[in-house]
């Protein structure tokens, strides 16, 4: 295992407001450690220097909770496809890298401090309509109605969906279609969902709009970039549940325009 | 302290359903007048302040995370237990009930445990229902795997992923209630204090993690589903933001901590690499359903794995425990995987890791196979290690990963404070002393779907609850004590960070008070955590302010909190002269090197109550009566 001596260049900004600006750091690790233990280690000398250390989201470590946001040289979670930031390591890198980290950006996730955004619009756009309406109580039994398996594996390689905001970071218009259409599909697919397929993609696409999203132009930088490798298709899947729904628009959902 | 259980009498299949009915309730119209505050978005949080407000309740809910999705339960990759006999293989509550209190090794209480048997069956149809993508066979049945210290197959799954879809869950339908404005969310929020007012809990102070704003809020009762404590090892396979500080300011408020000291060690986790290590990642155990663990039989064999023969592994758990063979209870398992390599036949740096073989599995099943089952296990552990477990064996060795220990509550899931309601793993209660794999989803899940909702509203409805709003005293003195303590860490000024300081705690505990305990190494622990605590009160250095998005000087309230903590998880561990579950003190133990329990003398709950900064806390016990199971010694031979 050998040590590599690497330049990193960090964006830092002290607040919503203040401007921001790239600083400098040295940095050394080796091969072993995960992209946030490389971090870690500078921010424990930073602070040791007096400087305030890096402000940058992570929890879970093992690229499950989607907390860490962090785009390393141009790309959301960095060169390596299939991965969070916590889940690349430094033998990705080699000695004398210079490394530029920013923190997601859109319009839609203002930066909060240094590499750490506000993400909140998501999970607005979740509480418009990403789930199905049952109240906690005595639902029929489990086995009662079938799925097929091909429909639940495709659901659940839709639900993989982390929320983590790449997409968006990754996509030129900042759009956030493939985090949207990875929550209607996963729904539409079980039939569990069907009563509100028409209400549901109608109320998501029409808050992710008032979220101040891009549209979706098919760069496809948004499945390059998804650690859970959630395909683009869902994108045209949702394109067509939502013409279906508008067209049949039977359930009282807001009629919305655009976004097609 | 007064410790009523209120555990309902009657035939154990009875206790719950007459329970229930004999609860008070409160009307639909009033429901809207009486506001809870839910501190925790994880599966027991999110599922009780959803269900709460489904029922009509107004609810606030905190958690410290950017989003309630992020919340740790999010990590639980295996799969949740139910006793759904979907495989007619003999399961059933009954069954279900046993293996929970015998892999508990006899310390937890059988209603609690019976209820959470009976309910699971209901959560499965609860997430099915919310759309939860769990495994299906090709008629469209629900599929099923088998967990440790079982012998059915009640393991319900989403690939890799259960503790994410089942939380996504619970999400989607706490993100309803928000859409509608039935709950009102506060992300980014870290509860500081309990408010207690004439004896009540009635409210929490809350400093905004962006703002560094403290604000109080007054409530009719308060939840908290505020998790495990495991961080106070440093290095765990939790999240880097769980805490203990909610827990263990309740505590100080008054609540009682029970059995601190039980703590999960799991098994199969990815080695330690380095000093730099930030935290443990878990391998599941359903691994274990198809994987062989083993060791050189020879001391300091050094040859790699595929050139040592058959004749010369040690499949240690195959040959010790046959009957449940690589499916032993966690607690068992790691303790062999410890003993293996204290006893210098580990692999790997440092010697401290045992092989985890899929070569039998691969042949008699095929890549395909394994990977459709453990896909992204295996590119997970490829990532962090950088080698190829479909070519050579995993390399695993145990790690903390969950505390059975929590805030003492009754049957109604409400602590000796009145008001204060604790579910999910932050309270002690179901587990006993060795939680079974699969289980931690149940219980969170039953504790906020199924039982609190029937059980807060009984104590609303029994209890004369005078108004209180923010404007009382009590709220303006918390919420003093809480900047002062914020600020009181900017000012210290000192040379070491938070970081280095919880480093060396974690490592402290965890070589006095981990996987094997004694008397020697926790008076040894006793006597250094207080000199550490000491140091870090004159010697920590936190930069920045606390107006504003201060990442060290969160760390450095949940450090303080540790600090204490540790204390009492050795106090407890000293206590318990016995071992039990994942409480393996030395001096006890069988012959053959197994736990020895001391039934006649800890047969019992301890709860911790706080005295005081200047005097030690004081142990109270809750006893365990079996009358339904007999006492056994634990056998998976």
């Amino acid at each position: 295992m050998s040590d590599m001596k690497l330049t990193l260049k960090v964006w830092r900004q002290a607040g919503p407001s203040a401007p921001g600006a790239f600083k400098s750091y040295p940095a050394s690790a080796n091969e072993h450690m995960s992209f946030l233990e490389m971090l870690d280690v500078v921010n424990e000398d930073l602070q040791e220097q007096g400087e305030e250390p890096i402000a940058f989201d992570h929890d879970c470590r093992e690229g499950i909770c989607g907390s860490c946001s962090l785009v390393i040289n141009g790309s959301p979670h960095g060169p390596k496809g299939g991965v969070t930031t916590c889940q690349l390591h430094m033998r990705s890198f080699k000695n004398g890298d210079e490394i530029v980290i920013e923190p997601w950006r859109a319009k839609s996730f203002p930066v909060l401090r240094d590499l750490v955004v506000d993400r909140s619009p998501l999970d607005r756009i979740i509480a418009a309509g990403g789930f199905i309406s049952v109240p906690t109580g005595a639902p029929p039994d489990g086995n009662a109605i079938p799925v097929a398996k091909e429909d639940s594996d495709r659901a659940m390689d839709a639900a993989a969906c982390i929320g983590c905001g790449a997409c968006v970071a990754a996509c030129p218009n900042a759009s956030a279609m493939l985090f949207t259409s990875a929550k209607v599909v996963h729904l539409s697919l079980m039939p569990q969902g069907q009563p509100e397929r028409n209400r549901r993609v109608l109320a998501m696409v029409n808050a992710m709009d008032e979220e101040g999203f891009g549209g979706c132009t098919n760069y496809g930088e948004c499945q390059a970039a998804c650690p859970k490798e959630i395909s683009v298709e869902n994108i045209a899947l949702m394109n067509r549940e939502f013409l279906r729904a508008t067209l049949h628009d039977r359930d009282g959902a807001p009629r919305v325009a655009g976004t097609m | 302290m007064h410790l009523d259980a209120k555990l309902p009498a009657g035939p154990l299949d009875a206790k719950w359903a007459r329970h229930r009915a004999a609860l008070r309730l409160v009307s639909p119209a009033n429901k809207r007048k009486y506001h809870v505050i839910v501190v925790g978005s994880g599966l027991a949080g999110a599922s009780a302040a959803a269900s709460l407000a489904e029922l009509g309740y107004q609810v606030s809910c905190f958690c410290f995370q950017d989003s309630p999705r992020r919340a740790h339960s999010i990590a639980a990759q295996g799969g949740i237990n139910a006793a759904k006999n979907y495989q007619n293989d003999g399961d059933s509550a009954e069954r279900l009930f046993t293996d929970t209190i015998k892999g508990g090794d006899f310390r937890s209480r059988e209603a609690n445990v019976y209820r959470l048997s009976e309910v699971s069956v209901n959560i499965i149809d609860q997430c099915v229902a919310q759309g939860v993508p769990f495994a299906r066979e090709y008629g469209g049945m629900l599929a099923n795997r088998s967990f440790g210290g079982a012998q059915v197959s009640r393991t319900f799954y989403a690939r890799g992923q259960t503790g994410q879809q089942l939380l996504i869950g619970a999400y989607q339908a706490l993100e309803r209630q928000i859409g509608l404005g039935a709950v009102k969310m506060y992300e980014r929020h870290e509860m500081l204090d309990l408010v207690v007012v004439d004896g009540k809990a009635r409210g929490i102070v809350v400093r905004d993690l962006i703002t560094g704003e403290m604000s109080s809020h007054a409530g009719d009762a308060v939840v908290l589903g505020t998790g495990g404590y495991g961080n106070v090892f440093y290095l765990s396979t939790n999240a880097k933001g769980s805490n203990v500080t909610a827990a263990f300011r309740a505590y100080k408020r008054g609540a009682g901590f029970a059995n601190p000291c039980f703590t999960q060690i799991h098994p199969t986790c990815i080695p330690v690499s380095g000093d730099y290590q930030s935290k443990l990642t878990l391998m599941s155990e359903s691994l274990r359903n198809d994987g062989r663990v083993w060791v050189p039989l020879k001391q300091g064999d050094t040859r790699a794995p595929g050139d040592i023969p058959e004749a010369e592994r040690d499949y240690y758990l195959e040959r010790k425990y046959p009957s449940y063979g690589n499916l032993a209870p966690r607690d068992i398992s790691s303790r062999a995987a410890k003993e293996a390599c204290d006893d210098g036949r580990g692999v790997g740096p440092g010697g401290r890791g045992v092989y985890l073989d899929f070569a039998a599995a691969i042949a008699r099943l095929g890549e395909d196979t394994i990977r459709e089952r453990y896909g992204n296990l295996f590119d997970m552990y490829a990532q962090i290690t950088g080698e190829n477990p479909y070519k050579v064996p995993m390399r695993i060795y145990p790690a903390v990963h969950y505390t059975m220990g929590g805030l003492w509550v009754d049957y109604n899931l409400m602590s000796n404070l009145p008001g204060l309601h604790v579910i999910g793993e932050a309270n002690f209660s179901d587990h006993g002393a060795n939680r079974l794999g699969a289980s931690a989803l149940m219980q969170g899940l039953a504790d906020g779907y199924f039982v609190l909702p029937y059980t807060i509203g009984d104590y609303l409805a029994s209890n004369k609850l005078a108004p209180v709003d923010t404007s009382h005293d009590a709220f303006r003195v918390a919420e003093a004590e809480a900047k002062a303590a914020t600020d009181r860490f900017l000012a210290i000024n000192g040379t070491r960070t938070v970081d280095s300081f919880h480093r060396e705690l974690g490592q402290l505990m965890w070589e006095k008070c981990g996987m094997a305990r004694d008397r020697a190494g926790l008076e040894e622990a006793l006597r250094r955590i207080p000199e550490l605590r000491a140091e870090f009160w004159s010697n920590l250095k936190v930069l920045g302010t606390s107006d504003s998005l201060n990442q060290s000087l969160e760390k450095a309230g949940r450090v303080a909190d540790y600090m204490e903590f540790a204390e009492l998880m050795c106090r407890d561990a000293l206590e318990r002269e016995e071992s039990c579950g994942g409480h393996f003190r030395t001096e006890y133990q069988t012959a053959d090197g197994e736990a020895l329990r001391d039934d006649a003398h800890f047969a019992h709950v301890a709860v911790w109550g706080y005295e005081g900064p200047d005097a030690p806390p004081t142990r109270h016990r809750e006893e365990l009566e079996f009358e339904f199971i007999k006492l056994a010694t634990r056998s998976y031979k």
